[in-house]
């Protein structure tokens, strides 16, 4: 039966396909593009000594040692402190917590926590970590400032997974004998591990391409020397990239463009390793 | 630093768990010391290149520059958390009230000159020179040029598109104060931004357009961009090195500066490293897109630097 009235149905599931792949085309488009781009002007400046050598006003000269070390220290040091709190208030949140109007309104103020833009929580940690704790303007003040901007991602990912776990092994574990604590160590953390990695891994990557909260901070600009400790200053790329970017000779849009990549390719791999461990982890019930 | 050098690949093997290690490592800082310096990021480029220079030569000290503005430089300066603030102008009353407040006693040193320059696109070939009274009547706040005939009835009844500086540039306040009058004194209704790469981008595209910012950032576009000459009340002059210098580029070359603790100065890697400011800026200062001052200039600062250690 081929009527006009099908007809017209089949002709408007079509266009919606064509609709939808152009939708999905536009991402996928604009980051060819932006890749290339970068490629394009970064590509001839990236080499072994553009990654060993300090920020230089030659610009043949200069490299992103410093503002790389920055990023691989700050990432870190967040990493060891966001993702016991991150990890251990989601476990309060599903496994110990009564369901009620308390609870309620911090998973709320979590969720909203989330939206807050990051140049906020970067005033935050110039006002807390900055000047009343007296850390100045350390690694250790930029990861503790890092940590309240993915602290509400990471519990949110791990609530997610934690909750994926079904209560049927909870239920198995509490019958043989063992107590919540038990239960939580041995099998649901264990379950719920790879989905909370990934989560926490995504976290991270955010934290990385994050200048605004860092320039609150006033990590460096021009720093020749790597951070020793968690006290010593530092610079990290997003804000290495700002500054050459600005600066007015060409060559130094090439080495921002370089930078670029850099932490295009930081990026990736963590991401890629954030999909490995979903893919290699994951639990079929 | 006491860690010594470490390859990437040994940073990432020592992994999280060595961290407290290293920190106990760095626990004893070597001779040396660390100099820390913030402010302008029209200075930036200077000092940025005299610390490189500077670390080249005393390996042990470590040297930090940051861009937080010349005023938020100065906040951090007479608050006492570091040692140099860079300015793109004289020191304000009210900062040198709260530096006073908070016992900050400095000294002031003059580094290099930086030009403004007045641009108009390529394409424009009947805006060769303007007048003070003119830029001052195009840029004052609720300013009625909106054609190029409303400056010169003789040019074109074409609308004008400015592009300028936003309003947290030391730039900003100095081309205000000079050409309005008032500093921060503008018409709100043109093309800002901080980049002034985005700005010679905007001028170079768009044949109606006039603009300014810093002389540098010219120089390395001046193949798709025009300059205005200005008259000051001598006669039509171009920006150039040479008129900059001279100071016959009036009034739009401004001077750039470095403000120094002088309780910084009692140790020995602060003394030593403006000293070497002074004495390495003739150099270093044109080759990061400045016009050095006249030596005689220099001596002076050293001079006054002479003073204040004693």
């Amino acid at each position: 039966m081929n009527t006009p009235r099908r007809r017209l149905r089949q002709n408007i599931a079509r266009l919606f396909y064509w609709i939808f792949l152009a939708a999905t085309l536009v991402g996928v488009l604009t980051l060819t593009v932006l890749l290339i781009d970068i490629w394009r002007d970064g590509s001839p400046w990236l080499d072994l000594d553009f990654m060993n050598s300090f920020p230089s006003r030659f610009p043949e000269e200069a490299g992103v040692k410093s503002a790389l070390f920055g990023t691989i220290w700050l990432l870190a040091l967040t990493a060891l402190i966001s993702f016991p709190i991150g990890v251990g208030a989601a476990i309060y949140l599903e496994e110990y917590a009564p369901r009620n109007w308390v609870t309620g309104l911090i998973q709320t103020n979590i969720a909203n926590l989330a939206g807050v833009p990051s140049v906020v929580y970067g005033i935050l940690g110039l006002a807390l970590f900055v000047r009343a704790l007296a850390l100045g303007r350390s690694v250790l003040a930029g990861a503790l400032t890092m940590t309240l901007l993915i602290l509400p991602v990471i519990i949110i990912a791990s609530r997610e997974a934690i909750r994926a776990v079904p209560p049927s092994i909870r239920d198995g574990a509490y019958a043989l004998g063992a107590t919540r604590w038990q239960t939580v160590r041995e099998q649901v953390l264990p379950a719920a591990l790879p989905g909370i990695m990934t989560g926490t891994i995504l976290a991270l990557s955010r934290a990385i391409g994050e200048s605004a909260p860092l320039i609150m901070i006033s990590a460096l600009s021009y720093i020749a020397f790597l951070p020793g400790g968690i006290l010593d200053q530092f610079t990290v790329l997003p804000i290495q990239i700002f500054n050459w970017a600005s600066r007015p000779q060409p060559e130094f849009r090439g080495l921002a463009a370089a930078a670029i990549i850099v932490l295009l390719v930081v990026l990736l791999s963590m991401n890629a390793v954030a999909i490995y461990l979903r893919n290699r982890y994951r639990v079929q019930w | 630093m006491s860690v010594g050098p470490l390859s990437i690949p040994d940073h990432l093997k020592i992994g999280l768990l060595s961290l407290p290690v290293l920190v106990t490592a760095c626990g004893g800082q070597p001779r040396g010391g660390l100099i820390e310096v913030d402010g302008s990021s029209t200075v930036f480029p200077i000092t940025e290149a005299v610390a490189e220079e500077f670390q080249k030569v005393n390996p042990a000290v470590r040297v930090t520059v940051g861009i937080s503005g010349t005023g938020g430089g100065f906040k951090r300066f007479c608050a006492g958390e570091i040692d140099i603030s860079d300015a793109s102008r004289p020191i304000q009353d009210s900062e040198i009230e709260a530096c006073r407040a908070a016992g900050v006693e400095f000294i002031e040193l003059k580094v290099a000159f930086d030009g403004l320059s007045v641009m108009v696109n390529p394409g424009n070939d009947f805006v060769g020179c303007l007048s003070m009274g003119q830029l001052k009547a195009i840029w004052e706040p609720g300013s009625t040029v909106r054609l190029w005939s409303d400056i010169e009835p003789s040019w074109p009844a074409e609308e004008i598109h400015l592009y300028g500086p936003g309003t947290d540039s030391g730039t900003f306040d100095y081309f205000t104060a000079e050409i309005v009058g008032e500093e921060d004194a503008s018409r709100a209704d043109y093309t800002a931004s901080e980049d002034d790469n985005v700005l010679a981008q905007g001028i170079a595209g768009d044949a109606q357009a006039l603009g300014y910012f810093g002389f540098a950032y010219y120089e390395q576009n001046s193949s798709r961009l025009q300059l205005v000459a200005i008259d000051g009340g001598r006669g039509c002059m171009l920006p150039s090195r040479e008129t900059i210098l001279n100071g016959s580029y009036m009034p739009l070359s401004r001077p750039l500066y470095i403000y120094v603790k002088v309780a910084s100065l009692a140790r020995p890697e602060v003394a030593e490293f403006v000293r070497f400011y002074v004495q390495n800026a003739t150099t270093l200062v044109p080759q990061v897109g400045y016009v050095e001052l006249p030596q005689a200039e220099y001596d002076a600062g050293l001079r006054a630097l002479e003073e204040a250690l004693r």
